[in-house]
């Protein structure tokens, strides 16, 4: 028999680990988002007052998402009643079909392009495959774009809505409008990636373990759209990121910035496959954003060449990647090349005119400017911009190495 | 799954549907595209509409029945006609609007259709 903490911790690990295929796997059939989110959550709550006392059965996930399938089953025929003026024998052959075309099977990629779809309000997109296919939480997803909550929700709600009553299809698009639609796919799992990466030392390991499924669904990608240099280029930028992740902490969780980890343990094979991803894109002859970050990392990787870094070519680099995607922390790492490449001081003045209202809650703004002041000798001001970079990182290792550095 | 298709006009083209010499091409155009639809079995009803001059606006005043000439918006692009058509999903839609001769002269708006209790 299965205590109630371990039937609790199995469902907690279908749910980190599965929530986005049992859900692209629901609505591949059923269309009505929200719907198959209910569905879900409720198979969820089933499945623990149903094993509380038994055993697990042996195929959990399956359990759950047919749970989940009676449940949107039932539901259907239930609306299916409003509708009088259809004869009995028409609901039942509709019922039947809507079981029988149910199927198990991985449709995450799909759910992706059908969140990108063009009729959908753009600046939703990349925010609800987060939430539908990766299962991040409205408040994460609100965090990450810069936005309340509350506001996140509601454009949430209304883009599923949408896509359930305008009729889109739930299907990889055909060639003509697929790169229009990568863009908002390769964003997403850039995204996921990006939050993985800054929660390393966190305790919430849903976050963490994003990586995983960014890699997964990037590998996807490239097999889906082999002509597709952004894909190849994204997939690459994770590759070369991952190979440095054991390197990031020592053996006691330690945080240890890029300049001085151990080149050593970074990973050799992820880090020439990357360079054969890149090379391939580079071949097509269409230069994108998620090119240019992998290229960056490349240039970062190449230390275990060269050892050490050729910042000129990093900095031309950031200059390309700001002319095409210029975020924040695009901006931030140019700084950082702008002053290995012509000295502190123009690092400090080009920090210096970047508008507070994006830089004063940046904690990597703070820790650049901190460092770059500390170099210089203005131990103050430094002192100043350490304490909040310090009460800006959620990680507790981070907020370690910046006290050390203040000493 | 049904959509409605409207179709929007500006006036330069609404006024092709009697011009002497462009008339033709105007009326040309939009049979074939009528046809194309007819062929493909998926054409439920719709109409073209005459300009919006004509139109009677309905309303309900102080309990009484008011009928009046307009007003109508004065806007770039009128609506000109709508159909009906029934295929499997939004892309199949915009797929099939796209071909209608308003996709280079005017503007399409593509609708699902309210599926009645």
């Amino acid at each position: 028999m299965s205590t109630e903490a371990e039937i609790e911790k199995v469902i907690e690990k279908i749910m980190k680990a599965s929530y986005g295929k049992l859900l692209s796997a629901l609505c591949s059939r059923s269309r009505d988002l929200e719907a198959c989110e209910d569905a879900l959550a409720s198979a969820f709550s089933q499945a623990l007052d149903t094993w509380k006392g038994g055993h697990v059965p042996n195929n959990p996930e399956g359990w759950v998402f047919h749970a989940a399938k009676n449940k949107l089953i039932d539901q259907k025929r239930k609306e299916n009643r409003k509708f009088e003026n259809r004869s009995t024998l028409v609901q039942l052959e509709e019922e039947k079909s809507f079981q029988e075309e149910f199927d198990f099977k991985d449709h995450r990629l799909r759910l992706m392009f059908v969140c990108s779809h063009p009729s959908i309000d753009e600046s939703v997109r990349t925010p609800l495959m987060l939430q539908t296919v990766l299962g991040l939480d409205s408040a994460v997803i609100a965090s990450a774009f810069l936005t309340s909550p509350a506001a996140m929700m509601k454009k949430l709600v209304r883009a599923k809505q949408k896509i359930k009553l305008a009729g889109i299809a739930f299907e990889v698009p055909d060639i003509n409008s697929l790169s229009e639609r990568t863009e908002f796919v390769t964003e997403a799992i850039f995204a996921a990636y990006g939050k993985s990466w800054d929660s390393l030392g966190l305790i919430d390991t849903h976050l963490t373990d994003l990586n995983e499924e960014a890699l997964y669904l990037s590998n996807l990608l490239v097999e889906l759209l082999p002509n597709e240099p952004e894909a190849k280029g994204l997939l690459a930028f994770i590759l070369f990121c991952e190979s440095r992740k054991s390197a990031r902490r020592s053996n006691i969780g330690e945080y240890i910035p890029l300049d001085e980890q151990d080149v050593n343990i970074w990973n050799r094979a992820y880090i020439s496959q990357a360079e054969n991803l890149l090379q391939d894109a580079f071949s097509k002859g269409r230069l994108g954003r998620f090119q240019l970050e992998a290229a960056i990392q490349s240039a970062h990787c190449a230390r275990v060449k060269f050892k050490m870094n050729n910042w000129t070519a990093i900095l031309k680099l950031y200059d390309g990647l700001l002319s095409i995607a210029p975020t924040t922390g695009a901006v931030i790492g140019r700084i950082n090349a702008l002053s290995e490449v012509q000295g502190l001081e123009i690092g400090i003045e080009a920090l210096k005119n970047l508008p507070p209202e994006i830089t004063q809650n940046y904690q990597p703004y703070w820790a650049l400017k901190a460092s770059l002041l500390f170099k210089l000798g203005r131990s103050t001001e430094a002192i100043n911009a350490y304490d909040i970079a310090i009460g800006l990182s959620q990680d507790e290792a981070v907020k370690n190495f910046l006290r050390k550095k203040m000493v | 799954m049904e959509y409605v298709i409207l179709f929007y006009e500006g006036k330069e083209s609404m006024a092709e549907r009697t011009h002497p010499e462009k008339s033709e091409v105007y009326w040309g155009g939009w049979m074939s595209y009528m046809k194309a639809v007819d062929e493909a079995g998926i054409g439920r009803g719709g109409a073209g509409l005459q300009t919006p001059d004509t139109a009677t606006v309905l309303s309900l005043k102080n309990g009484k029945k008011h009928v009046q000439d307009g007003p109508y918006a004065d806007t770039k692009e009128q609506l000109g006609g709508f159909s009906i058509i029934d295929v499997p999903n939004l892309d199949a839609a915009i797929e099939w609007a796209s071909k209608s001769p308003a996709f280079a002269k005017g503007r399409i708006e593509i609708r699902p259709a309210l599926q009645t209790p």
